[in-house]
């Protein structure tokens, strides 16, 4: 495998991680109103991603600062034209980051709701809107002869998109629901265990129909297949929920999440953006990729860090590993 | 307006908001870390006070620091995807660096801290923090880099068959001169600011009454955050010399632009400290100088000379040509907004100054134990912050429009980086947006941050049970929860 070809796997990894992890926090962040009745339930569910859910967004981060640094005209393009979903997304976390800590600050009910909401719109908006603008990279951009694209929020308004996005929010309401049943004990678990239940079949529907439109685009048998493993994953979490094997049913969801995003990765590839225009025009891993220095120098870099980013992360994980219930919420503040 | 205006309005309006609040997390990072383990090392009670209280405030402060780095990320590729293909190859390699190393360090270990109380260890614990300031560090090493390199682009070549900016030498980008005096500078400026910061918080609660009982705890705040503020402020001034001699040598239109200097002098230039005249600095109808000091600023002899703006706009048109031409500047002109330059240098210089400056009062009034209870103390003390964080800000806004038309000096154009495909109105969204967003995080940020300090700091237990080091096998699963 050449250092093009390593990167382009490198950023998908990267796409992977921060779905799989950040799509459990999105989840919780998106079922706050269902499975949350009253505040002490919501900070329950809060508390369950508290430590975690910052670790797991800088995954956007690396992923988005490889996509700069190993292939420049791919980051170039995707976010200059598609402009305002992407500022839509960012503006999303941006809420949704400051809102976790504002939250608690303040025992006052119009504040907390205020917070709340904001917790809901900035998980369910990027949860849909990396869907739609993964979705949109594989059918492609108007990218020109100059490798330009021009901005349109047209782009992100078709079936495609749409069907990107019911993926992603349905993956991530199934894993966040999974997620729950896994660290919270009494009656948000058992709620959690039931939210799962329906969208765990939801989640695999939209796979599989996913799959069928990528199929009809008759772009790459691995793409396909790798939609099936996260289809079967699903069915096999489904199982797992039911007979209580909650640990189980998480790396269940995790791996459909990673299958359906790897699944956006293994349909483009050569290609990183392909043109709708002229596919003589298409962006390409090897036309956009930066120099081999540059490359070598991030090789370096990545395979020192990464592996030291999850053993830590592994570890955080493993010191906040205990279930909580709304016994374990201090009173006040 | 055309997108390229609106564009440089959003990077300047984002970047100088995202700023305020990094100096206070590289500062009061470290200041929180120092705090517990001098706890750790005493066990005395107040520390542990003062670790939660000032550890609160940086968690209010981290939140928006952290969100509005994320939109950092995105802008380039947003709005200046043609510099970002350009440049990319050099320039992508620290920022994702600055994600794998500096990212992941801060935001995990945070949250280690923020819910590690009695679960982890109390050393681990208090690990954990000098880790997060460790990746502040980290983080600002990397950025500043990338920023150098825009300074003085060093360690690349132009690569004719793609036309972008190829990297021939890491060593090189990461040890760039520019950036080995900036990154003491920066670092040291924070330090200074949050010096300030506890100054300011440690003032202003012991001249409440009510506070009277916790008098000789938050007098320990004001000693240690004016000491540091006052170390930290002369090493500012220090860096800040050193840093103006490089870039005499690399940027000599920048100091130029600093001072107004149009006639080059041949040693002895003087230093205006304060001009008032026509805008441009071109005529000038009074003002009060120093002599020989802006030789001394720029050379580190008051009998260098230093190059005028004129010779240096005819030496650039004849090395890069008749190019820049944007709506900002003339075609041929390579020089940048001079009273944008001259007053930001000047407002730098000051107000990081009278921070140092007012530091060194607090420690003189509060010596050997003394307790001052002038009313105009906690109105003075909180000023200093505000002079050091804005004295920062325009530290900023000074090297960057000092850097105009220029984008990477000598290399490309701001006007040439801007993304071609995003039309004026999808640029103005995401101004308007921005603007109104970080407005909004401005107001609730600055009231979270008042009503915490107002309140004090709060009584605090030992999360750990009968001062053992190890957490409890029965302790509560959540000593902090949201």
């Amino acid at each position: 495998m050449d250092l093009t070809t390593g990167w382009f796997v490198a950023v998908a990894v990267l796409w992977v991680g921060y779905l799989a992890l950040e799509g459990f926090d999105f989840g919780v962040g998106m079922l706050l109103p269902v499975l949350g009745r009253d505040d002490t339930d919501r900070r329950v569910l809060i508390n369950t991603i508290g430590p975690v859910w910052d670790g797991n967004e800088v995954w956007l981060l690396a992923a988005v600062g490889a996509m700069f640094a190993a292939f420049p005209g791919w980051y170039a393009t995707v976010l200059s034209s598609l402009y305002l979903p992407v500022l839509t997304i960012v503006i999303a976390l941006v809420v949704r980051g400051v809102a976790f800590e504002f939250r608690h600050r303040r025992d006052d009910r119009r504040w907390r709701a205020l917070w709340d909401a904001a917790i809901v719109a900035g998980s369910v908006v990027p949860a849909a809107g990396w869907g739609a603008i993964l979705a949109t990279l594989v059918a492609g951009l108007p990218v020109d002869a100059s490798g330009v694209a021009a901005a349109s929020v047209g782009l992100v308004l078709t079936p495609t998109a749409v069907l990107g996005a019911t993926v992603t929010v349905l993956l991530c309401l199934a894993h966040g629901a999974v997620f729950v049943s896994l660290k919270t004990s009494g009656d948000i678990r058992a709620r959690a265990r039931r939210v799962a239940g329906v969208m765990l079949p939801l989640a695999a529907t939209t796979v599989v129909v996913g799959a069928v439109a990528l199929a009809a685009s008759a772009r790459s048998g691995a793409s396909i297949a790798s939609m099936a493993v996260a289809a079967i994953a699903l069915a096999a979490a489904a199982v797992a929920v039911r007979r209580g094997r909650e640990g189980r049913a998480f790396a269940a969801t995790g791996l459909a999440i990673a299958g359906t995003v790897a699944a956006v990765f293994l349909a483009l590839f050569p290609d990183v953006v392909p043109s709708t225009l002229d596919p003589r025009w298409s962006l390409t891993a090897a036309g956009t990729a930066s120099s081999p220095y540059t490359l070598t120098i991030i090789t370096w870099a990545a395979l020192v860090l990464l592996p030291a980013v999850v053993a830590y992360q592994a570890w955080t994980y493993w010191v906040f590993r205990q279930r909580i219930g709304r016994h374990d919420i201090p009173v006040g503040h | 307006m055309d997108v390229v205006d609106i564009a440089r309005l959003q990077f300047g309006a984002v970047t100088v908001f995202h700023f305020l609040f990094v100096p206070l997390t590289i500062g009061l990072s470290a200041v929180v870390a120092a705090f517990e383990t001098w706890w750790i090392l005493t066990r005395r009670p107040e520390l542990l006070r003062l670790t939660r209280f000032l550890g609160t405030l940086l968690l209010i402060n981290v939140a928006v620091g952290v969100v509005t780095g994320i939109v950092q990320e995105f802008q380039f590729g947003m709005n200046w995807s043609s510099y970002s293909r350009y440049v990319g190859d050099v320039f992508g390699a620290p920022l994702a660096l600055e994600a794998l190393l500096a990212f992941f360090l801060e935001s995990t270990f945070l949250g280690l801290w923020i819910f590690g109380w009695g679960r982890l260890p109390r050393a681990v614990h208090a690990a954990c923090m000098w880790v997060v300031h460790v990746g502040t560090l980290a983080s600002a090493w990397f950025i500043l880099a990338a920023n150098s390199w825009m300074q003085n682009p060093v360690g690349y070549r132009i690569d004719e068959q793609s036309d972008r900016a190829v990297l021939t030498d890491f060593g090189a980008v990461m040890l760039n001169p520019v950036q080995l005096v900036t990154f003491p500078h920066v670092v040291l400026a924070s330090y200074l600011a949050a010096g300030a910061f506890l100054v300011a918080v440690g003032t202003w609660l012991f001249t409440r009454k009510r506070f009277r009982a916790d008098r000789p705890m938050y007098l320990t705040l004001v000693r240690v955050g004016a000491s540091v503020a006052l170390v930290a402020g002369i090493g500012v001034a220090f860096s800040g010399d050193a840093q103006g001699k490089v870039m005499t040598e690399v940027q000599p239109m920048k100091m130029a632009a600093a001072e107004g200097l149009y006639e080059s002098r041949d040693g002895c230039a003087p230093f205006s400290v304060l001009t008032v005249g026509s805008l441009d600095g071109e005529r000038e109808r009074w003002s009060l100088t120093v002599p020989c000091l802006l030789s001394f600023l720029a050379t580190g002899s008051f009998d260098g000379s230093v190059q005028g703006i004129d010779d240096l706009r005819a030496q650039y048109r004849a090395t890069y040509g008749a190019d820049p031409a944007s709506t900002a500047y003339q075609t041929g002109d390579y020089v940048p907004t001079i009273p944008v330059t001259y007053w930001t240098f000047r407002l730098m210089i000051g107000l990081g100054m009278a921070a140092a400056a007012g530091s060194a009062v607090i420690v003189w009034v509060t010596r050997r134990g003394r307790v001052p209870t002038t009313r105009w103390l906690a109105p003075f003390a909180v000023a200093l912050p505000v002079a050091a964080v804005a004295g920062s800000s325009f530290g900023w806004i000074f090297t960057e429009v000092g850097r105009q038309p220029w984008v990477v000096f000598g290399v490309m154009t701001t006007d040439h980086g801007v993304s071609p495909g995003v039309d004026v109105t999808s640029a103005a969204i995401s101004l308007g947006v921005l603007t109104a967003v970080y407005a909004v995080l401005a107001v609730v940020e600055t009231a979270l941050i008042v009503r915490t300090v107002r309140a004090g700091a709060p009584p605090a237990t030992d999360p750990y049970d009968q001062g053992a080091d190890e957490p409890q096998d029965r302790g509560p699963v959540l000593t902090f929860a949201y």
